[in-house]
């Protein structure tokens, strides 16, 4: 960000500039933190497949408590839930569902509110105007109402968590890209560009899009976080992905009617969930150390 | 001052505007699901055609919305479904009760986070200063519904100490009351910690802050007459800001404990279908974000002299 004219004259391509950053994060403690939190989930996620886990949707043994060794030699060990499913298993498979969706969601979200922002920053005038009216009537709605009337509305699938996230999110990343935007665009290249008689949408693209990456890295961790947290949260509440696949809210609200013997099936999925939201933070936190140092 | 009120009430006006007639399209423009709600699934094609006629739905759509807004308006919120029960009636109790939650929480809030954003915000960089920090960091990374079920593992099944729901059967209790707020401040308090800590920290390199140090005065009432007064005004507009942030906190806790509140209302009647009490508690809701929204423009004016005076 710092170093724009750098940045504008060799375009490096996104993978490389990602190993660039985690370099630099092996100076930040809490960003390595982060990084090692949010990638044992990760790979959890990845070779789920691999791990010699009980399937996570078979019934077994229900209500045994962590550490069990049964009589035949298997193992739980981290239990087992009322319907007797293994929660280590639910546990890591569930991470895939929540690292996958909150990523879509994200993913979304972002591609919406980075057109939204640039548009508004850019076109400036009545479209500023119009969509930013939109994205403050968004943003009046506290999150959980927009969430509980979309899902409601529309119905609990993958496909409409996503839409709701974007609803919720895609404002306030519009506004974060808008106000980037406007001050991107009294460089001079943009000017250059304009000169040149190169239309509005080539401007937005190619020369506003790629300099205002850097502050939105931060950003995407930090929402990455809130996003993992409402798609268990929406699971929590019934209106999330649906059953049977593990999902760490619904584990928890499965596990809460059984008081005292559903304690242990719902304190890991806590756990799990405040793990992967405590590394997304903490590598935010890294990341926005190290673009301050230099 | 009077035109940045009154620029804000207009479009203040304009929101909900926009808001309740997103509301009302959403949910009663197909007024034959609307009959479906209300009289039941059961219900027959005439009862249904019947109960349309009365109750107006039969209008043209401008015209409905209109008087939709009108009796909205005049408190006329309609029937619950759910609870066979005046909206308002059942609306208002339940919207006292958040209140009591909601003010436990802003308050206690407020008040650990300004110490702690205080302390670490005048000794920058020092151990204190990143202790705070990482907790702070940590505490705003545990979901609520994740740190309930944590607190009620430890202080519910484990230790016995305090009940694990929070439904006030036999009336008001405290000891009920302790569990969710814990919960609604332990996710919040961090954030609002940072702010207070950015923005002391900022007022304390200022020019000024150093000439009152140079001159003698105690560093104590350097920070509490010279450097607080104008370190608040970031975090205080923050901190109602959030209020929005707040009430979705409070939906999530009011359901985790059974809290009959506001959110646990909401809850359950979009789950139910329940579309008049959905509306009402929605409008409600965007009431209090947009008037908060409000609240902070003018707190911030009348902290910040630059702005008080232009």
């Amino acid at each position: 960000m710092t170093d724009k004219t750098a940045d504008h004259a060799t375009p490096p391509s996104g993978l490389s500039q990602f190993f660039k950053a985690l370099g630099l994060l092996r100076e930040s403690r809490i960003g390595m933190f982060g990084v090692i939190l949010v990638g044992f989930w990760v790979i959890m996620a990845i070779i789920a497949p691999l791990l010699p886990l009980h399937p996570p949707n078979t019934p077994m043994v229900p209500l045994q408590g962590p550490f069990t060794t049964m009589e035949d030699g298997t193992n739980f060990w981290l239990g087992t839930d009322h319907k007797g499913r293994d929660i280590l298993s639910r546990l890591i498979w569930g991470s895939q569902l929540v690292l996958l969706w909150s990523t879509l969601a994200t993913i979304v979200a972002y591609a919406v509110g980075i057109m939204l922002g640039v548009a508004a920053g850019y076109l400036g005038g009545w479209w500023d105007e119009a969509i930013s009216f939109f994205a403050n009537v968004l943003l009046s709605f506290p999150v959980m109402v927009l969430y509980l009337i979309i899902i409601t509305y529309l119905g609990s699938s993958g496909f409409n968590v996503i839409i709701a996230v974007t609803f919720a999110t895609g404002p306030a990343i519009m506004r974060i890209v808008r106000g980037l935007v406007l001050d991107l665009r009294t460089r001079d290249y943009v000017a250059a560009a304009e000169v040149r008689g190169e239309r509005p949408l080539y401007i937005m693209i190619v020369e506003l899009l790629p300099n205002a990456r850097g502050p939105l890295i931060v950003d995407v961790c930090l929402r990455l976080g809130y996003t993992a947290i409402t798609i268990a949260l929406l699971g929590y509440l019934g209106i999330g992905l649906p059953p049977p696949d593990p999902d760490w809210g619904k584990m928890i609200a499965e596990a809460q009617p059984l008081g005292s013997f559903g304690a242990n099936g719902a304190i890991w999925p806590a756990i799990a969930i405040s793990m992967l939201v405590l590394g997304l933070n903490m590598l935010a936190d890294g990341l926005r150390e190290i673009s301050l140092r230099d | 001052m009077l035109a940045i009120l009154l620029r804000r009430f207009v479009s203040m006006v304009l929101i909900m505007a926009v808001i309740s007639f997103a509301l009302f399209l959403i949910f009663e423009s197909d007024k034959s699901s609307v009959a479906a709600k209300v009289l039941g699934q059961y219900s027959l094609p005439e009862q249904r055609e019947i109960w349309l006629e009365k109750n107006g739905y039969n209008r043209p759509f401008a015209e409905r919305y209109l008087s939709w807004v009108g009796n909205f308006l005049t408190g006329k919120w309609g029937q619950s479904i759910q609870f066979d029960q005046p909206v308002s009636e059942l609306l208002l109790p339940r919207l006292a009760n958040t209140g009591i939650l909601g003010g436990f929480v802003f308050f206690i809030t407020i008040g650990i986070s300004l110490v702690l954003g205080v302390l670490s915000g005048i000794s920058e960089a020092s151990f204190k200063d990143r202790a705070i920090t990482v907790f702070s960091v940590l505490t705003t990374s545990v979901p609520e519904f994740a740190s309930a079920t944590l607190l009620v593992a430890i202080f519910v099944f484990w230790l016995d100490w305090l009940p694990g729901t929070s439904p006030f059967t036999n009336g008001f209790e405290l000891a009920e009351l302790v569990l969710p707020v814990s919960v609604l401040v332990i996710y919040n308090f961090g954030y609002y910690t940072r702010m207070t800590r950015a923005s002391m920290a900022e007022v304390m390199t200022s020019q000024y802050v150093r000439t009152a140090i140079l001159k003698g005065i105690p560093f104590r009432s350097v920070v509490l007459k010279h450097a607080l007064r104008n370190a608040l005004i970031a975090p205080f507009t923050v901190m109602v800001l959030q209020l929005n942030y707040l009430l979705s906190g409070v939906i999530v806790v009011e359901v985790f404990f059974a809290y009959k509140g506001f959110g646990k209302l909401l809850y359950d009647s979009a789950l139910f279908g329940d579309i008049y009490v959905v509306e009402a508690c929605t409008m409600v809701a965007v009431f209090v974000a947009v008037l908060s929204q409000v609240i902070s423009d003018i707190g911030y004016t009348l902290l910040n002299p630059r702005i008080r005076y232009s």
